[in-house]
C-alpha cells in the first residue's frame, strides 16, 4: 500500500472504534485504513454520520465515553498511538499533533483571554517563561494574519469576529509546530468569502511550516481548492481513495459518483440538482454485503451477499465495489449501458 | 466599573424605602403596641397618655415621617425590655451571626465543590450514586432535628464538642455543620448538573486538544465556567444564613441575631424586630451587589449598562 520509501508520518490500520450505547454497539469507524505522509494533505469526505470525525478523534485519544477503540493500530512515526498511556499523549496532544475544529465561537474558552488560551499551549509544551511564551503568541496571532497582535492579545473571544476566532484556533493549533494538524470541518460555520481567507492562511502555513494537514470535511469544494490525496468514507468505511484530480475527473465507486452528482456544478443548468436515493443505514440495520448496495444505481446480486474489500484498481488507488473486480470500470459509460432503475 | 457600583448602590434606596415601609407597617399587623406594653389593668387614662407619648396619635403619614427621619439617623426606638437602643442591640449581635454564617458557607462550599465535581466526573459511579443520594439526604433533613441529633451523638454521647453556646472554636463546629449540611446538599447537585453539561462543551475539548492535565482541564477550563451558580447560590444562602438562622441559633443557644428575634418577636419587642428585620434587609442586598460584582469578575461577557 505504501509505496514511497519514506514512512509515512500517519498510518493508520484497520481502526476500530465502536461506542457501546443502550441500544447496543455501534461500528463508527469500522475498519479504516490510510495513511499520510510528511508534507501531504489528504481529506476524509462524507456525510455526517459516517465515521469521520470519530476517525479524527481516535487519532487524538479524543474519542469520549461511551466509545473506545476496539482494533487496529495507529502509527504515528511508527509509534502506535493506541497502546500510548494517559500521559504520553498529552506530551504528543497539541504538541505533535494538533486539532481545529467546526465551531471557532464555542470552541474557545469565554472566560479567558485568546492570549492566555495561544499561550497556554506553548507553556505547555516548551515549557519556557511567561514573558517568551507572551512573545511567541503575538507573533503567532502576526501569523495567523491579525493586526495588532499585541492588543488583540487581550480580547476575549466574544469580542472577536467568527473568522478571526478561526484564526485563533489555528494559532493554537500551530504555535508549537506540529507534526500533524487535523481540521475537522474548519470553514463550516463561516461564511463563503471568510472561508477562502481560511483555506488560504492554512494552505501559506502549511507552505511555511511544513506540517500536515487531514482535513475532514463534507464540502467537495474545499477539498479541491487544498487536497493532495481523498478519502471517501461511507458507514464507517473507507469506499474510495486516491489522487484528487483522478477523483474528481473520474470517480470509480458509485458513492463518489453520487456525491460529485450532488454538487451544483456552475456550468451546467439543471432543474433538478441529483440526490442519492434512500438514507444512511443505522447501525442497527445495516446492509448484509456491500453496505452501499440499497442506495447503488449499479447494484447487482453479488453486491447483497458478499461485502466488497478495498480493491487497488491503479497504483495507490483504492475501491470497495465489485463493479472493479476485473479491471476498472468507467461508471459514465456502465451508468449509460444499464438504465438506472427507481 | 466604578459608574456601575455608583448607579447600583443608588439603587438601592429606593428598595431601602420600600423594606422600611414594610418593617414600619410590622406594628400595625402585630397588634396594638400599646396594649401589649401595658399591663391588662391599665386604666383609659395611662393608656391614652401613653398614645399620645408615643405619637400614636398623629396620622399614618405624621407617623410614618417621624419613623424614617429617625431611622435614617438609626433610631429604631428603644427596647422597652432591655430599654436601650434597639439597633446598637442588634448590631452586637451582628458578628456572632456573621461567623456563623461565614464558617458554615466555607464548610459546605469545601464540601460541594469536590464532591460536586466529582460525582459529575464519573456520572453514575458508586461515587456519583453515593453523592447523590447523600445530597437528597441533607437537603431533606430539618435543621432543628440535625442539630438535636449533632447535640446527641457528638454532644451528650461521646463529648466531643459543647453542648451550645459561643466561646472556643469548638463550640462552631456542631451549628455550623447543622447549617452547612442543606447548603453543601443544594451546592452538590447544583455543581454536579453545570459540570456535567460544561464537559461536554467544545472549549473543554479544545482544551484537552492541547494535551492538558485531566485536572487542568476541569478544573481551570471547566469549572470556572460553573462559577456563576455556584457563587449566586453561595451569595442567596449566604443572606439567608444572615437572616434566617434562627432555629439552628435558638438550639445551639448561640448568641447571634437569629437567637435575638425570636426572643423580641415571642416577647413583642417591636423595636428590636424592626431593627433586625432591617438589618437582615441590608445584608441580603450588600450580597446581592457583591454577587454582581464578582461575575462581572469571572465572566468579561457580561457588561453593567
Amino acid at each position: 500500500m505504501i509505496q514511497e520509501q519514506e514512512k509515512p508520518l500517519l498510518d493508520v490500520r484497520n481502526l476500530k472504534t465502536y461506542f457501546h450505547t443502550e441500544n447496543g454497539v455501534v461500528p463508527s469507524v469500522d475498519g479504516v485504513s490510510f495513511h499520510i505522509n510528511k508534507g501531504e494533505v489528504i481529506a476524509i469526505v462524507g456525510e455526517s454520520g459516517c465515521g469521520k470525525s470519530v476517525t479524527s478523534y481516535s487519532v487524538m485519544g479524543l474519542v469520549g465515553q461511551p466509545g473506545k477503540i476496539e482494533g487496529g493500530e495507529i502509527l504515528f512515526e511508527e509509534k502506535d498511538l493506541t497502546k500510548l498511556s494517559n500521559g504520553q499523549m498529552r506530551t504528543l496532544r497539541g504538541n505533535e499533533i494538533s486539532m481545529i475544529f467546526q465551531e471557532p465561537l464555542t470552541s474557545l474558552n469565554p472566560l479567558f483571554t485568546v492570549g492566555f488560551q495561544i499561550s497556554e499551549v506553548i507553556m505547555l509544551h516548551e515549557k519556557v517563561s511567561k514573558k517568551i511564551a507572551k512573545q511567541k503568541t503575538v507573533e503567532m496571532i502576526n501569523k495567523v494574519g491579525i493586526p495588532n497582535a499585541s492588543k488583540i492579545y487581550y480580547s476575549f473571544p466574544h469580542q472577536l469576529s467568527g473568522g478571526m476566532r478561526q484564526r485563533i484556533m489555528i494559532a493554537i493549533a500551530l504555535a508549537c509546530n506540529p507534526k500533524l494538524l487535523i481540521a475537522d470541518e474548519p470553514t463550516t460555520a463561516l461564511d463563503v468569502t471568510i472561508q477562502a481567507q481560511i483555506l488560504q492562511l492554512m494552505k501559506d502555513l502549511r507552505q511555511e511550516l511544513d506540517t500536515s494537514i487531514l482535513l475532514i470535511t463534507h464540502d467537495l469544494g474545499v477539498v479541491a481548492e487544498m487536497v493532495d490525496r481523498v478519502i471517501v468514507m461511507y458507514a464507517g468505511q473507507v469506499v474510495e481513495e486516491g489522487n484528487v484530480f483522478k477523483l474528481f475527473e473520474n470517480p470509480k465507486h458509485p458513492y463518489t459518483k453520487g456525491l460529485m452528482d450532488s454538487t451544483p456544478k456552475i456550468h451546467e443548468r439543471k432543474e433538478e440538482l441529483y440526490s442519492i436515493k434512500g438514507t444512511v443505514p443505522t447501525p442497527m440495520n445495516m446492509p448484509t454485503g456491500c453496505r452501499f448496495y440499497p442506495r447503488c444505481e449499479f447494484a447487482m446480486e453479488k453486491c447483497k451477499e458478499k461485502a466488497p474489500e478495498l480493491l487497488e484498481v491503479k497504483q495507490g488507488y483504492h475501491v470497495r465495489c465489485w463493479l472493479h473486480e476485473e479491471g476498472e470500470v468507467n461508471l459514465d459509460e456502465e451508468f449509460n449501458r444499464k438504465p438506472a432503475t427507481t | 466599573m466604578g459608574r456601575y457600583l455608583i448607579r447600583r448602590v443608588l439603587q438601592v434606596i429606593p428598595v431601602l424605602l420600600i423594606i422600611s415601609f414594610i418593617v414600619f407597617a410590622l406594628v400595625y399587623m402585630a397588634g396594638d403596641p400599646v396594649s401589649l406594653m401595658l399591663p391588662e389593668e391599665a386604666s383609659q387614662e395611662e393608656i391614652d397618655s401613653l398614645r399620645e407619648a408615643l405619637g400614636l396619635n398623629d396620622p399614618l403619614h405624621v407617623q410614618y415621617g417621624v419613623y424614617i427621619i429617625n431611622a435614617l439617623q438609626g433610631d429604631f426606638g428603644k427596647s422597652y425590655r432591655y430599654n436601650q437602643d434597639a439597633l446598637s442591640i442588634v448590631l452586637e449581635r451582628l458578628p456572632q451571626t456573621l461567623e456563623l454564617a461565614i464558617v458554615s458557607m466555607i464548610f459546605a462550599t469545601i464540601i460541594a465543590i469536590p464532591l460536586g465535581i466529582w460525582s459529575a466526573s464519573k456520572q453514575n459511579s458508586y461515587i456519583d450514586l453515593i453523592a447523590t443520594g447523600a445530597s437528597v439526604l441533607g437537603k431533606a433533613m430539618p435543621n432543628f432535628w440535625l442539630g438535636i441529633m449533632l447535640i446527641l451523638l457528638l454532644s451528650v454521647n461521646l463529648a466531643i464538642f459543647p453542648v451550645s453556646g459561643r466561646g472556643t472554636l469548638m463550640h462552631i463546629v456542631l451549628p455550623a455543620i447543622t447549617l452547612g449540611t442543606a447548603i453543601a446538599a443544594e451546592m452538590t447537585r447544583l455543581i454536579r448538573s453545570n459540570m456535567i453539561e460544561i464537559m461536554q462543551q467544545d472549549y473543554v475539548r479544545t482544551a484537552k486538544s492541547k494535551g492538558q492535565k485531566d485536572s487542568i482541564v476541569t478544573y481551570r477550563h471547566a469549572f470556572k465556567n460553573c462559577l456563576i451558580p455556584v457563587v449566586t447560590i453561595m451569595a442567596l444562602q449566604t443572606s439567608g444564613l444572615i437572616g434566617g438562622a434562627l432555629v439552628t441559633e435558638v438550639v445551639f443557644a448561640w448568641p447571634g441575631m437569629g437567637q435575638l428575634l425570636v426572643q423580641a418577636v415571642n416577647a413583642r419587642d417591636m423595636a428590636i424586630v424592626q431593627a433586625c428585620v432591617f438589618v437582615i434587609a441590608v445584608a441580603v442586598i450588600l450580597m446581592n451587589l457583591l454577587a454582581d460584582i464578582i461575575y462581572r469578575m469571572i465572566d468579561p461577557r457580561i457588561k453593567y449598562e
